[in-house]
């Protein structure tokens, strides 16, 4: 195996597209020797609601860590609006998974979403009275104002998600990356995130959201990148969002969730 | 200097009672350049060591500290070379100081650099250094001309040997901690709720890593003298494991740290200084060890006791709403009067029949519930409104668990009443107008999952 260890430079030349929020020329990820992501050479417009699916172990949370510089990529470029990452990072908003954090910290709902005021505020300084009142306008965007002061181990899971999705909200940044924010959530919690999203998109930011529920693809977002360590399909939902593309994201995989839902429809109709 | 002394002595009849008197009255200035010394390395420990806690990473502080003891030997020798006097305690630090750099060194290298797991790594570093140190002390013990006795003592510490400028350097080092605490308190903060949320606003994660394993290397080297290299790890975690029984608030539960690990370095050092047979080291240990004991009982966020009563409260507050739930239901499907008495309650199995009187008692304080001349029980007029409140929002939940929530009833906010605040008003709304038009009748007969017994609350 040929393992593309030179990280190659291109200028920002004719192949990084002007109007996309995110371009990643030629990038290739491994983790222990083992390559994550292979190759990836993709543009994501502006000002859209992109879904990156794929199944486990596709690379789909790795392409955002490796976009964001949270894991070094081991070739490869990325331009965030036509920059490179360090200088575009206050234009980025990201929303982790949730179960990566430790939910029993000693902070209240309102002290997390202070903290995506923290690079504005910068070194040294404190979190002030109206960083407080931005943070509390965020929790009312997700309907959690009344668990400002609340522990963060005494929320459900939904209400965990709302605060984290709050603490991207009150950066208001152009561009967002989100881990799975709807994994595990309830349907209310559902409901508020995907009209947020859709009000984002709708004010001209680009949101790029891990996706696990094929169902919802459609009815969610404009576009899709369909991920198996390599991009199968990148576009409009409407023009690669079909059958072939699935098949070869998903290969056997969903096959066999085809039959798991068959057999479900046999049982509930007898 | 022997004035008090005396006075306390003629008062006291008893030599015990005056040494006791002089040294908890602080007279002796040795006794107090020792107690405010601990007391601030304490502080700085309790600080430090509360934001490793949260971190998973108490057991850092234990490696570094016996990575300390090659330093100081590789000190000795080196000083004792050149002529400089090998026991003098700055150099000794600064020896001490080198290896745990060192050691903090190798255990970031294998973390990032290998796969092995975290604890190998700093039980790697923490036996391979301690080897190392105990093997120089050996050497020394050998060297021509050198007098080395006294070395062993960084191993457990010992307090009484503390001079005014120890004292100093102690306090000179526990505010540089306390202002780099202070100054980086929100970048930490992030630091150790979220590391790769920090990364993606672009802090320089690993700089501040360094910057606060860097503070745990300082806080133990000063700690060395005082309780020794074994033992100044429990200053880094009991005080903040203690702390966090009392609050729920990050800056809170740093200063409840610093406060404990400061209040168990005077109690400790002040009883070592009446009791020499007692060292400071294990002393002031066994102090913070009981301040942990109370705070895990009493401790007001979540400690054993508020927690049982917490517990406790809920388990009579889902009584009670299950007996106004059976009175309202009784009423509804036209059972006489809705009188019920107390047996006919305990054999519908509302509540567990020796829970059942205090549930009774509690609605009829609440005066929700009267007793009836034939010992029958009956919702009065304010019981009903809270009961049909009561049961409009279990009727609620149950029927948005069946049509909207995909997912287990225990991700559902438990408390009926909050129903608003968590579905939001539209869904609310929504909820009621499908009740209404399939009739409560149906729905409460039909209830897919039992109430959860009393108790199962988180």
């Amino acid at each position: 195996m040929t393992w593309p260890w030179s990280i190659h430079t291109p200028p920002a030349g004719p192949e990084h597209a002007a109007s996309a929020a995110v371009s990643i020329h030629d990038m290739t990820v491994a983790y222990h020797r083992k390559p994550v992501l292979w190759d990836v050479d993709l543009d994501i417009p502006e000002g859209r609601l992109v879904a990156v699916i794929g199944p486990n172990g596709a690379g789909k949370s790795t392409l955002i860590k490796a976009v964001l510089g949270l894991v070094k990529a081991v070739s490869g470029d990325v331009r965030i609006f036509g920059e490179p990452l360090e200088r575009r990072r206050a234009w980025i908003g990201y929303v982790p998974q949730r179960e990566s954090v430790d939910w029993d910290f000693p902070v209240s709902a309102l002290d997390v979403v202070a903290m995506g005021l923290y690079r504005e505020i910068g070194w040294f300084r404190r979190v002030r009275a109206p960083h407080r009142a931005r943070s509390l306008d965020a929790l009312t965007r997700v309907g959690m104002e009344s668990f400002a002061d609340r522990q963060i181990s005494q929320l459900s899971g939904g209400q965990q998600q709302r605060v984290f999705l709050a603490r991207a909200l009150v950066q208001d940044a152009r561009l967002y990356f989100m881990d799975e924010p709807l994994a595990g959530v309830d349907a209310a919690t559902e409901q508020v995130i995907i009209r947020l999203l859709r009000e984002l998109r709708d004010a001209g930011r680009t949101v790029v959201v891990v996706h696990h529920d094929l169902q919802t693809v459609q009815e969610y977002f404009d576009h899709v990148i369909m991920l198996n360590t390599r991009v199968v399909a990148a576009g409009p939902t409407a023009e690669v969002f079909h059958r072939d593309n699935l098949h070869k994201t998903y290969g056997g995989r969903l096959t066999l969730l085809e039959q798991a839902a068959q057999a479900v429809a046999d049982t509930a109709g007898r | 200097m022997a004035d008090w002394g005396l006075v306390a002595r003629s008062l006291m009849h008893s030599d015990a009672a005056g040494h006791w008197w002089r040294t908890l009255s602080m007279q002796d200035y040795n006794t107090r350049v020792v107690a405010a010394g601990v007391a601030l390395l304490g502080a700085a420990c309790g600080a430090v060591g509360a934001f490793m806690v949260l971190r998973r990473k108490a057991l850092f502080g234990d490696a570094i500290s016996h990575a300390t003891l090659p330093g100081i030997g590789l000190a000795f020798i080196l000083a004792t070379a050149m002529g400089l006097p090998g026991k003098h305690l700055p150099i000794l630090l600064a020896g001490a100081a080198c290896t745990a750099l060192v050691g903090m060194g190798v255990i970031l290298l294998l973390r990032h650099r290998t796969r092995l797991p975290e604890d190998a790594a700093l039980g790697i570093v923490l036996s391979v250094f301690f080897g190392a140190g105990v093997a120089l002390l050996g050497v020394i013990q050998q060297m021509q001309g050198a007098s080395a006795a006294g070395l062993e003592s960084f191993i457990y510490g010992k307090t009484a040997s503390m001079l005014a400028e120890d004292g100093r350097r102690i306090a000179i080092c526990a505010a540089m901690l306390a202002a780099v605490c202070a100054m980086l308190f929100k970048e930490f903060r992030a630091l150790c709720f979220d590391p790769a949320f920090a990364r993606a606003q672009g802090w320089p994660v690993r700089a501040l890593d360094a910057a606060m394993m860097g503070m745990v290397v300082a806080a133990t080297v000063i700690g060395l003298q005082a309780v020794g290299l074994m033992l100044v790890v429990a200053l880094l975690i009991v005080p903040p494991a203690a702390a966090r029984f009392w609050t729920d608030d990050l800056r809170a539960m740093v200063l409840t740290s610093a406060a404990l690990g400061a209040g168990s370095g005077v109690v400790g050092a002040l009883w070592s200084a009446m009791e020499p047979n007692w060292p400071a080291g294990g002393v002031i240990v066994l102090v913070a060890a009981a301040a942990f004991i109370v705070s895990m009982l009493f401790g007001r966020a979540r400690g054993v006791l508020h927690r049982f009563a917490a517990h406790l409260r809920l388990e009579r507050r889902v009584d009670r709403q299950h007996v106004l739930r059976a009175m309202y239901e009784a009423g509804e499907q036209g059972r006489e009067a809705a009188a019920r008495s107390a047996a006919d309650l305990a054999r519908s199995g509302v509540v567990p029949p020796r829970r059942l009187a205090r549930a009774l008692a509690g609605l009829k304080r609440e005066g929700a519930l009267a007793r009836l001349p034939d010992d029958r029980w009956i919702l009065t007029p304010a019981g009903r409104a809270l009961a049909a409140r009561v049961v409009r929002n279990h009727r609620l939940w149950e029927l948005y668990l069946i049509r909207y929530a995909a997912i287990a009833p225990t991700h559902v906010d438990r408390d009926a009443d909050m129903i608003e605040h968590v579905l939001g008003h539209d869904m609310v709304a929504e909820l009621e107008r499908i009740m209404d038009s399939a009739g409560a009748q149906a729905l409460h007969l039909e209830s897919p999952h039992r109430i959860a017994p009393a108790g199962e609350g988180r």
